[in-house]
């Protein structure tokens, strides 16, 4: 019974990772738009040059003054940006690479759509396999989905001015963990409202109406500290800030990264995730057995 | 001889209070083709789709092999193969892969599944094409791959949704040809529905006409066409057809039924071949030309006509059906 289970979600994934990599275009168009992100934004608004004192201003304080002026500075960025030796692009980029992983698992949920109007959906409910293997492989698929375009779009930004100090194996095992759940969890609340609302105009309105803000109300492009206190309140329960939180700790600070902290935010994005997966799951399923 | 399919006064009321099935009954014995006729929002459909347990019936009975539809679909599913009315292959796969997928669905195991594939590929006749991917194939190809990877599992009951949908003549033939090998060869039962009166004419044993939702008539084509009764006659006169000419053509012995229309007369006739000599030497005695005459053998449209009153094309349907419709005739024709 399990081995059917998983050799059923084992064929489906590959047939969606089959589909994905057959088609390189879909990778490039969907990495165009973060990696624009990073070009424009990442470049032009440089919030840690904000930060920066000019060298001609340094030259000519008293040593003192310069001492303490530079401390407080670089207290004001450990504040804001968690590390007084990060710069703007850096902390933006690897924001990115969690909207990124955003994006593929929304779209890779979306992706049930197609299915349905080409009639593979129905194809598939003939099949004598279990509904959730339906939903779970659209899941695992875009999450892995989420991976590969986070990944490529991190090798892309290095030579963009990138600079990666990774605080060792398990921290950068953990950001994977964290794009892949983030990926999870993103394809499992649209694959609940893709099942849900058959017009495919709802289905983009939703899309929309979901992933701009919710890019916004995160920290991946201004640190949180500098939020108005209610936006930090929907910061805080948006997987975007912990997945971002997670990449930023592990890829970024090098030995300066806080274990402890990396464990926590890791803790609640389980905590979100299992909720948005446990309610997109069995949405999903419902969805698929009516009629 | 066991049945197939057992279906007693099955109805479907969609959401919204459609009702596609208004109480249906009918039996698919085993090994024949089964051939449900009827124009578009017929019914037929909606028939396969819940012996193919992808919806449920409001009401009534619907068995596959004895198996309860409703209350054991899993058992059901893996019985049957559906080629759904929608060509859905994975165009970035190749043909191989396409119904290697299918297999691992249907829990082949591995190695029968290898061998099962290129069987079938070469009973399609699509082994030189199994390597490429399918954006390549032609809608005959594609039609054929479908088959090919229902019958992979060796169900023992295949269910054809308008098999030849939107497919030229010539490819449309040969896909009856393809159809009747594996009725033959696998003895795998089949029900397909179409509009196509030659097409359940050509394949089936037997054909239900279906309509709004009602089996009008079950019966071989034959039966159906000799319920119908007898041959037509068709005069086309160089001559006012008159109510005087029309009682005249009554009192013909042997005649049963006169229609007049555009000028043309028809007589429903018992022995037309006989009676139709007959006729023309009665007109010349009357000096009224006869410009064409034809003896007409009913077709199973004519009976369709006969039985519900009109042609079996009018298109109705929702757009999302009209979008699949035409994305299927896109791909057919390529």
């Amino acid at each position: 019974m399990v081995r059917e289970f998983i050799g059923e979600i084992n064929a489906l994934v590959w047939r969606e990772l089959k589909k994905f990599f057959g088609n390189p275009w879909i990778i490039v168009m969907m990495i165009i738009q973060p990696l624009l992100w990073i070009g424009l934004f990442g470049k032009a608004f440089n919030l840690t040059g904000l930060f920066t004192i000019p060298p001609e201003v340094l030259n000519n304080l008293p040593p003192y003054v310069t001492q303490q002026v530079s401390a407080l500075f670089n207290q004001m960025m450990a504040r804001l940006f968690g590390s007084s030796s990060i710069d703007y692009f850096s902390f933006m980029a690897t924001g990115m690479l969690a909207v990124m992983a955003f994006f593929a698992g929304m779209s890779g949920g979306m992706s049930l759509t197609w299915d349905r109007r080409t009639g593979y959906l129905n194809k598939l409910l003939v099949a004598p396999i279990r509904r959730e293997s339906i939903v779970l492989s659209k899941m695992i698929s875009a999450s892995m989905r989420s991976l590969v375009q986070a990944s490529l779009l991190l090798l892309i930004a290095m030579p963009l001015g990138l600079k990666l100090s990774p605080a060792g194996i398990g921290p950068v095992l953990l950001s994977i963990a964290s794009l892949f759940l983030l990926g999870l969890s993103m394809s499992a609340l649209m694959l609940m409202i893709t099942i849900r609302t058959r017009r495919q105009e709802t289905q983009m309105m939703a899309m929309n109406l979901i992933n701009l803000p919710l890019m916004f109300a995160s920290n991946v492009l201004y640190p949180k500290s500098i939020m108005p206190s209610w936006l930090q309140a929907i910061a805080s329960v948006n997987p975007l800030t912990y997945t971002a939180n997670i990449l930023r700790g592990s890829l970024l600070m090098g030995s300066s990264a806080s274990m402890s902290s990396l464990l926590s935010d890791f803790a609640i994005l389980l905590g979100i995730s299992t909720v948005f997966l446990g309610i997109g799951i069995a949405v999903s399923i419902v969805g698929l057995r009516e009629k | 001889m066991s049945k197939a399919v057992n279906i007693e006064n099955l109805r479907k009321i969609y959401p919204g209070g459609v009702e596609a099935l208004k109480g249906i009954t009918f039996d698919v014995d085993e090994g024949e083709v089964f051939g449900l006729l009827g124009p578009n929002g017929a019914g037929k459909t909606t028939t396969l789709n819940i012996i193919a347990t992808l919806i449920k019936p409001t009401s009534g009975k619907a068995e596959v092999f004895g198996i309860d539809v409703s209350s054991k679909p899993g058992l059901v599913r893996r019985n049957i193969g559906y080629v759904l009315q929608d060509i859905a292959t994975d165009d970035e796969l190749t043909g191989y892969e396409n119904i290697l997928l299918q297999a691992r669905l249907y829990h082949v195991p591995r190695e029968k599944a290898e061998k099962r594939i290129w069987e079938l590929l070469s009973m399609m006749e699509l082994e030189e094409a199994a390597r490429r991917k399918v954006e390549t194939y032609s809608g005959g190809m594609r039609r054929r791959l479908e088959l090919a990877a229902a019958l992979i599992h060796e169900p023992k009951l295949l269910l054809l949704d308008e098999p030849t949908l939107g497919l030229d003549p010539n490819v449309r033939r040969s896909i009856w040809g393809y159809i009747r090998r594996l009725n033959k060869e696998l003895g795998t039962t089949v029900i397909l529905t179409t509009h196509y009166i030659e097409e359940a004419e050509e394949l089936s044993s037997r054909v239900a006409i279906i309509d709004y939702g009602e089996i009008k008539a079950l019966g071989s084509p034959r039966e159906l066409k000799a319920k119908l009764g007898g041959e037509v006659i068709e005069l086309r006169l160089d001559y006012i057809v008159n109510d005087q000419l029309r009682n005249i053509f009554e009192s013909i012995d042997g005649v049963l039924g006169v229609t007049i229309s555009d000028g043309v007369v028809r007589l429903k006739a018992v022995n037309s071949s006989s009676l139709l000599p007959q006729i023309i030497s009665f007109l010349n005695a009357k000096n009224i030309k006869i410009l064409e005459a034809f003896i007409k053998t009913p077709s199973l449209e004519d009976v369709f006509v006969e039985l519900t009153g009109r042609k079996l094309r009018d298109e109705e349907g929702s757009r999302e059906e009209m979008f699949r419709f035409r994305r299927n005739i896109q791909l057919r024709r390529r």
